[in-house]
């Protein structure tokens, strides 16, 4: 035998080291709390749920309620029959994943207990406990869950044409993974040519507020990665005089943008758009102006779509009442006037957050008040405007900026991730983790 | 991103890595199971082996680091702070320790008198 007894020590020192910092990294992962596990189902009672839209929001309560209630009817109304990982949109408009990431079906996430009616819904009647679907089809109901997401009302931009998306430099990564994929196309043409990058947000709530500033940095560091940065001109116009609802994320965002040299305008509001010109058109304090562009991202203005926005459900008065968002409470998610109705998702009217991650922790709370009607008590579930945003700044870096209500950062992972720094650990998260987290998420079982 | 419970982060690796991620889960059990037999069988550890081991162990992290970088279609260049270092470094680490323990146990198991 060859091996002294100093070898073998230090070899079995060395290899249960190594084992350790192995056991670490697949602890790491392990240990974290389970979060949302079903409760022990309780009787349903019969009790008629209708559940309008089967978007992301939607689809988690059907498969929240269906695991909590034993005997309850639950229903889901949505024509749609494609179902969008929509977090996925700038993704592929950043041509970073392929149209079909963010395509599936959404039969494959929806419980067997859960029946499915394959139409719009036209009419909410909530005086009456019922909603009216396109064909004119009335379903009563017990309890109403509002999930029909928004409107993207392109109409609104002057002069704006979905059909040519893709085509003379426009792009519009919201409306569909097809508009998203074609978006990138026009892209890419724009980071070989160089020219002027125009970028900006509508003047309007709006789903995930990350995503056009995200689009901004990867549209910059494709153009730095083909060595064209010098050809091009990167401009955001801000519908305000903030970057970000968030103040000290829109301070972290206005000195990365002068980091990457990319000219900030504020108070621009978009109305319309002349595509022959190549010219986008802003109202301003000083009144209408133009900007021209070579690659623009257009993001129409977003309201409650019109069967909610037409019926007693919206907001009667204050800043969510002109685009006809649902009034909820903030923290319940239950409507203000109909106690049995609760709107989560997009169409909620509350201050904070139109993201998937919003819908992961508004979802339990709607549901837990709605269960507790049902047996008979009381939920203290409470909603504290949690969202979350992992803010690309560069391929292959992001920051994790997640707050509340407050405007308060409320990091996950304390000490650990910081939510203001461009790590590559983010990037992963975000192009790795969470579609993983989000399919679990519809399915009820994250 | 509050929490990842381990269904959760099974799929996470699943997305990352594919078809890959069985394969590196069928070679990390073949490489437990084979140091496990022939650790039973030889009563001892061979520090010769081990040294060696260690020595191809390196290339092993060297590797994950590779695969890591394909897979998340960005690489360790892009770590931007001290969380990404510790990333880093724990892909490494694992890369090592994982093919530290398959090649002690291959050469465990090969009938290869060289190999000690």
């Amino acid at each position: 035998m060859m091996n002294s007894q100093f070898d073998g020590r230090l070899g079995r020192r060395d290899l249960l080291r190594l084992l350790g910092a192995g056991g670490v990294a697949a602890g790491t992962g392990l240990m974290l709390p389970k979060q949302g596990q079903a409760a022990t189902q309780i009787a349903g009672k019969g009790a008629k749920i209708v559940i309008a839209g089967a978007g992301a929001a939607g689809l988690s309560m059907a498969s929240r309620l269906a695991q909590r209630l034993d005997g309850a009817t639950i229903t889901i109304i949505d024509g749609r029959k494609a179902h969008y990982y929509q977090p996925g949109f700038t993704l592929v408009a950043g041509g970073i994943k392929s149209k079909d990431y963010v395509t599936s079906t959404t039969a494959e996430y929806l419980p067997k207990s859960v029946s499915w009616i394959e139409e719009a819904v036209a009419e909410f009647d909530p005086e009456g406990n019922k909603v009216v679907t396109a064909s004119g089809k009335a379903v009563p109901y017990d309890y109403l869950v509002v999930a029909t997401g928004m409107k993207l009302d392109y109409a609104a931009i002057e002069g704006m044409d979905m059909n040519r998306i893709g085509q003379d430099g426009l792009g519009s990564i919201y409306a569909s993974p097809d508009a998203a994929h074609a978006t990138w196309g026009a892209m890419s043409k724009f980071v070989e040519a160089g020219g002027v990058g125009l970028f900006g947000r509508p003047n309007t709530e709006m789903k995930c507020a990350g995503a056009p500033l995200k689009y901004t940095f990867i549209t910059e560091d494709r153009l730095r990665r083909a060595g064209n940065r010098g050809k091009a001109e990167i401009v955001y116009a801000a519908n305000n005089k903030a970057l970000f609802s968030v103040p000290i994320v829109a301070e972290k965002v206005r000195m990365l943008f002068k980091d990457r040299g990319v000219k900030t305008h504020y108070d621009h509001v978009q109305t319309g758009i002349d595509l022959g010109r190549k010219v986008a058109i802003y109202n301003t304090p000083n009144g209408p102006t133009e900007i021209k562009y070579d690659f623009i991202n257009v993001i129409p203005p977003m309201r409650a779509p019109d069967a909610v926005r037409n019926s007693s459900l919206r907001w009667q008065e204050g800043g969510f009442a002109a685009d006809g968002w649902m009034e909820v409470d903030k923290a319940t998610l239950r409507h203000k006037r109909f106690a049995n109705v609760f709107g989560v998702g997009d169409i909620a009217g509350v201050p904070k957050g139109k993201t998937a991650a919003s819908v992961k922790w508004q979802v339990p709370v709607a549901a837990d008040h709605l269960v507790a009607d049902i047996a008979g008590t009381k939920s203290d579930a409470v909603y504290n405007g949690y969202t979350s945003c992992p803010l690309i700044t560069q391929l292959g870096r992001a920051m994790l900026v997640e707050f509340d209500y407050n405007n308060d950062l409320v990091p996950s992972f304390p000490g650990v991730v910081a939510p203001l720094e461009e790590l590559w650990i983010t990037w992963v998260m975000k192009t790795m983790a969470l579609k993983p987290t989000y399919l679990t998420m519809l399915r009820g079982q994250a | 991103m509050k929490d990842l419970d381990p269904f959760v982060f099974l799929m996470v690796f699943q997305e990352m890595l594919g078809p890959v991620l069985w394969i590196l889960v069928a070679l990390a059990l073949f490489g437990l199971i084979g140091f496990a037999v022939v650790f039973l069988r030889e009563g001892k550890m061979d520090s010769r082996r081990l040294v060696r081991s260690e020595l191809i162990g390196v290339v092993g992290g060297v590797a994950a680091l590779v695969l890591a970088a394909k897979f998340t279609v960005s690489g360790f260049t892009d770590a931007g702070g001290p969380v990404d270092w510790l990333l880093v470094g724990l892909i490494w680490g694992v890369g090592l320790a994982g093919t530290t323990i398959l090649a002690y146990a291959v050469q465990g198991l090969l009938p290869c008198r060289r190999c000690g």
